[in-house]
């Protein structure tokens, strides 16, 4: 792409941030400080976990939300609400249900203006190149995923937007349709049928943004920042099994582990720094067949990450919580794009149910202070009660809504399993009942 | 409960605190005030108290209270009929393919034009007594309650999940026990939501059936509705405001201390296995919860109402019984059995109308009559539409607006509208308007604020991303309500449009004639026929009035709403 460095860029964000207000004093800050420049002829590839806040750039470039601070540029023009030259793909088709295929796609060009019989033309065009001929008149409740997303790819692409926006659009997709919607739309973009210049792509899925995008930019979260920028330098069509493109998804990897677990805000008081930590809502029954899966062959203890996340049928964005939360529990550690487990992992796996919640209680106890915490206080309570509100008062004064919510939710899961306390949920209280108190 | 939990703990939990005080006072209040207030249904109706009606604003609270017993005996009768009715409309094939049109004729009947025949029935149960009177009230707001409850159960016990219905075969669940394992609780949200309906509209009926006027007989219930009659009769404007005031509280404590409580309750039978946002429990929900007399008793009547449903009644289902052979014989006796009860029903019908004085003129008279009031209804409804679906859809796209907009819109169309016509009456007398256009908005008076809240709700529940979709597009103007919004809110405005419009043919037996005083005010139409009819008590052309206005709503729901429904459903709803 030598001819896209010489041309003026199409679109600038400056030193952009965007932070709600909350009542509390913190401003939660989904992204912060995030540089980005987009010229013709690129697909450039935003690539983070949830809560990074790609999805909130994607909507500050394409006008749908204002930044806080910052500056976004169009053509030289600063963006002040969508923008002619600018269509987007939904990760969840967003298809009116009560407008036929052509209707769907022709909602764009009616909202120009543009006289009926070249809206037609065009539409025609448009459904013709995305593969969807003969379904002009079908509603999208009569169509399949991968075909309603097609739907979705052909109304943007009828207004011959210079910048495509995608948001995570594969993601909603079972495994086989993605790739063929990824293979066709690389296949028509290499040989130049796509009316775009340039592609934004939102995605988690680290495979994905090394298939399709000649730049990636690799976000951090907890706020929101460009953590690295890469270059893939492969010509399309790629190919997956190819060492280099395997080296440069391993190499992606073990950046966004290396960075795990993120730093926390220095606001925090040092001795309630570990407490106010946000937990991943991560199910029980999931650490417990991933640890299993880890501690057989042919891993023995030890997984390559993008190997595990294949043969798990996980994506990243699935896979880095699972690891991380091995990781605070003290059952496993993370190292360069590996997962390893630790002596108390190898004998959560051999163990048997009794055997297994007692190590997750004590792996509680020691590693997770939210826990210990609610279980501390109910020991010294004379009724052994202890109402859950409190502690998410405390949670929300280091944290947003969210995630306190969150994080009390997994860690009443989390000490369910490991009968450290019990809840109940009517009346949002913790207590000792159904649990032996012996120990 | 736990095992683990020692005695002395449990003991403790059960000690009473301050909110049990609280409670208990509020309890026994409410006793002893149903204690003063009930002797009086059994007087004779001669006896010289017993129907006098006072305009002292200090009689209020009681006729209020009258009133609201009168509502909950009602709301009883209802919930007695649908877990009988539903259940076997729903598990009988044979009775269903009956009753369930029956069910829907019913509900197509204006209820006020019932009033007449139904006095005359309950006070000859109990001639020269109170009680028949009182249960003639009770029995039309039943009427205006029972239909939709009876039709929500009934679609619930027909949707059951399969899996849900397997699991209770393979367990060998006793019929009774299935019932109130699985049917019961699958109903329950939406037939709390229809109660919730009910009871708003119940409040209108209430407030109408308390003072009725047969022929030159006049009775009155002690309750809010007879006052208000009485303020008319009198011309005491500040009369009328008290009952506007003591309405309004009752509404607000009901809604209060009843509804949002059970609504927050009945959330917990959702059929959804994924935990959604939950809204904080109402305050009289966490009294229950957190007193500890009030949640002794409530566990005390849960554990009962346990026993009882756990009783092995009935066969386990799943089974179909009998051959084809023998279901068919069954049919044959059954349908001939139907057919017969038809016959016998037409034969009456004719002879009633033969021996009547009412000939082929009197029926062209109400059908012309009734297009009248079709025309109104039409109307109205176009007119409230124009003005509460863009105020609504601008509205529900605010959230914060659409919470505090939806709680105030159900609450305005629980309030009755018919103690607000004084206030137009005065109005249209003292600047002579003509009754025919200016009495006609009375009939939409209570039931706009269905089409308000409806759309609200479908505005408010329009998906974020197709709002992104009209904005990244720059979808504006004619177009985006064309394309985007009115398709959107559109499955939500026909029902509120259907409920506002099956209010309008039930209130215009109200709001087409108006008095003050001695200024009786009448408009040409089929409600103001039935009005002038009852007055007259002439039965037949009541029958023949209330006949035909049954077939006019009968006939524009089938055929304008339940086509538009069929078709909202199938086209716009988001799955």
């Amino acid at each position: 792409m030598d001819v896209a460095t010489t041309v003026a860029p199409l679109l600038e964000v400056r030193a952009c941030r965007q932070s709600y207000h909350k009542e509390s004093a913190i401003d939660l800050v989904v992204l912060d400080d995030v540089n980005l420049t987009l010229r013709g002829g690129e697909i450039v590839g935003l690539l983070g976990r949830s809560g990074s806040g790609k999805s909130t750039l994607l909507r500050i470039v394409a006008g749908l939300l204002q930044p806080t601070a910052g500056e976004v540029r169009w053509r030289g023009e600063p963006v002040r609400g969508p923008m002619p030259g600018i269509a987007m793909v939904f990760q969840s088709f967003a298809l009116f249900p009560w407008l036929t295929v052509r209707e769907n796609v022709e909602l764009g060009l009616e909202a120009q203006g543009v006289a009926r019989a070249e809206r037609e033309m065009r539409a025609e065009a448009a459904i013709d190149l995305i593969g969807l001929g003969g379904y002009d008149s079908a509603y999208p409740k009569e169509l399949s995923g991968g075909m309603r997303q097609r739907v979705g790819l052909a109304r943007a692409l009828v207004v011959h937007p210079d910048l495509l926006l995608m948001d995570e659009p594969f993601s909603a997709l079972d495994v086989l349709t993605a790739e063929t919607l990824r293979t066709d739309l690389i296949d028509l973009w290499s040989e130049g049928k796509l009316p775009v210049k340039s592609v934004l792509l939102v995605t988690h899925n680290i495979e994905e943004a090394v298939l399709m995008c000649d730049r990636i930019l690799v976000f951090s979260a907890n706020p929101g920042r460009v953590a690295s920028e890469l270059r893939v330098p492969f010509a399309h069509p790629r190919n997956r099994l190819d060492p280099a493109f395997r080296q440069m998804v391993d190499d992606i990897y073990a950046l966004m582990t290396r960075r795990a677990p993120a730093p926390r805000p220095a606001a925090v008081a040092v001795h309630d720094a570990t407490f106010a930590t946000p937990l991943h809502p991560v199910s029980t029954n999931l650490l417990a067949g991933l640890i299993e899966a880890l501690a057989m062959p042919p891993y023995d203890g030890r997984a390559d990450l993008p190997a595990l996340a294949a043969s798990l049928q996980l994506e990243a964005d699935e896979l880095l919580p699972l690891g991380e939360t091995l990781q605070l529990l003290g059952l496993g550690v993370l190292e360069e794009g590996d997962v390893r487990l630790t002596e108390s992992g190898r004998e959560f796996a051999q163990a048997d149910t009794e055997r297994r919640k007692a190590i997750f209680a004590a792996a509680l106890r020691a590693h997770v202070p939210l826990a210990a915490a609610i279980r501390r206080t109910l020991d010294e309570r004379w009724n052994h009660r202890a109402s859950a509100v409190r502690f998410r008062d405390e949670l929300e004064d280091h944290m947003s809504p969210d995630y306190a919510e969150d994080t009390l939710r997994t860690a009443i899961s989390w000490g369910r399993y490991a009968e450290l306390y019990s809840y109940d949920e009517e009346a949002q209280q913790f207590s000792l009942d159904d649990v032996e108190t012996t120990a | 409960m736990s095992s683990t939990v020692h005695p002395v703990l449990a003991y403790a939990r059960r000690l009473p605190n301050a909110w049990d005080v609280v409670a208990l006072l509020g309890v026994f209040a409410v006793i002893a005030a149903v204690a003063r207030v009930s002797p009086g249904t059994y007087k004779p109706i001669a006896a010289p108290d017993a129907l006098a009606i006072s305009l002292d604003p200090l009689h209020l609270p009681e006729y209020a209270l009258r009133t609201t017993m009168r509502m909950f005996a009602a709301l009883a009768a209802s919930l007695l009929f649908t877990f009988t009715y539903a259940p076997l409309a729903a598990k009988s094939r044979r009775a269903g393919l009956v009753m369930i049109p029956i069910l829907d004729v019913l509900q197509s009947v204006p209820i006020l034009g019932f009033l007449s025949f139904t006095t005359v029935f309950f006070m000859s149960l109990f001639p020269g007594r109170v009680l028949g009177l009182e249960l003639a009230a009770i029995f039309a707001i039943f009427t205006s309650q029972a239909w939709n409850m009876a039709f929500s159960l009934y679609q619930s016990l027909t949707t059951v999940p399969r899996d849900l219905e397997e699991a209770t075969q393979s367990f060998r669940l006793a019929g009774w026990q299935r019932f109130w394992r699985l049917d019961v609780p699958f109903g329950t949200p939406g037939l709390v939501w229809n109660t919730m309906l009910s009871m708003s509209g119940g409040w209108f009926f209430v407030v109408a059936s308390e003072a009725i006027t047969l022929g030159d007989k006049t009775w009155t219930l002690p309750g809010i509705g007879s006052y208000v009659a009485m303020a008319l009769d009198k011309r005491d404007l500040a009369a009328v405001g008290w009952a506007i005031v003591a309405m309004l509280v009752v509404i607000v404590l009901y809604d209060q201390l009843l509804f949002r409580p059970l609504v927050a309750w009945s959330a917990k039978f959702r059929f959804e296995v994924v935990a959604g946002a939950v809204a904080g429990d109402p305050w009289v929900l966490k009294l229950v919860r957190r007193t500890r007399v009030l949640s002794a008793a409530a566990d005390g009547l849960a554990g009962g109402f346990a026993a009882i449903t756990r009783l092995r009644i009935g066969r386990p289902t799943g089974r179909a019984s009998g051959g084809p052979a023998r279901t068919r014989r069954g049919d044959a006796v059954f349908f001939g059995v139907v057919a017969l009860l038809a016959l016998t029903a037409a034969g009456r019908l004719v002879a009633y109308v033969t021996a009547s004085d009412i000939g082929w003129s009197d029926l062209g008279t109400t059908v012309a009559l009734g297009c009248i009031t079709l025309l109104r209804v039409v109307v109205l409804i176009a007119l409230a539409s124009l003005v509460w679906v863009p105020i609504g859809v601008w509205l529900g796209l605010r959230p914060a607006w659409a919470r505090g907009v939806q709680v105030v819109a159900q609450f305005l169309a629980a309030f009755p509208a018919n103690l607000l016509f004084p206030i137009f009456v005065v109005v249209i007398v003292r600047w002579h308007l003509t009754p025919d256009i200016w009495l006609t908005p009375l009939m939409i008076l209570g039931t706009q604020w269905y089409i308000l809240f409806n759309v609200v709700a479908g505005a408010s529940a329009f998906p974020g991303d197709l709002q992104e979709v009209a904005k990244n597009f720059r979808v504006g103007g004619w177009l985006w309500w064309r394309r985007v919004m009115l398709p959107g809110i559109f499955p939500y405005y026909v029902t509120g449009a259907i409920t506002a419009s099956g209010g309008s043919w039930n209130a215009s037996i109200v709001a087409e004639v108006a008095t003050w005083g001695n200024d009786k005010l009448s408009a040409h139409g089929l409600g103001a026929y039935i009005a002038h009819a009852t007055d007259a008590g002439d039965f037949p052309r009541i029958v023949l009035g209330v006949a035909v206005m049954s077939i006019f709503v009968l006939g524009f729901n089938r055929a304008l709403w339940r086509p538009l429904y069929a078709y909202a459903t199938r086209r716009m709803t988001f799955a």
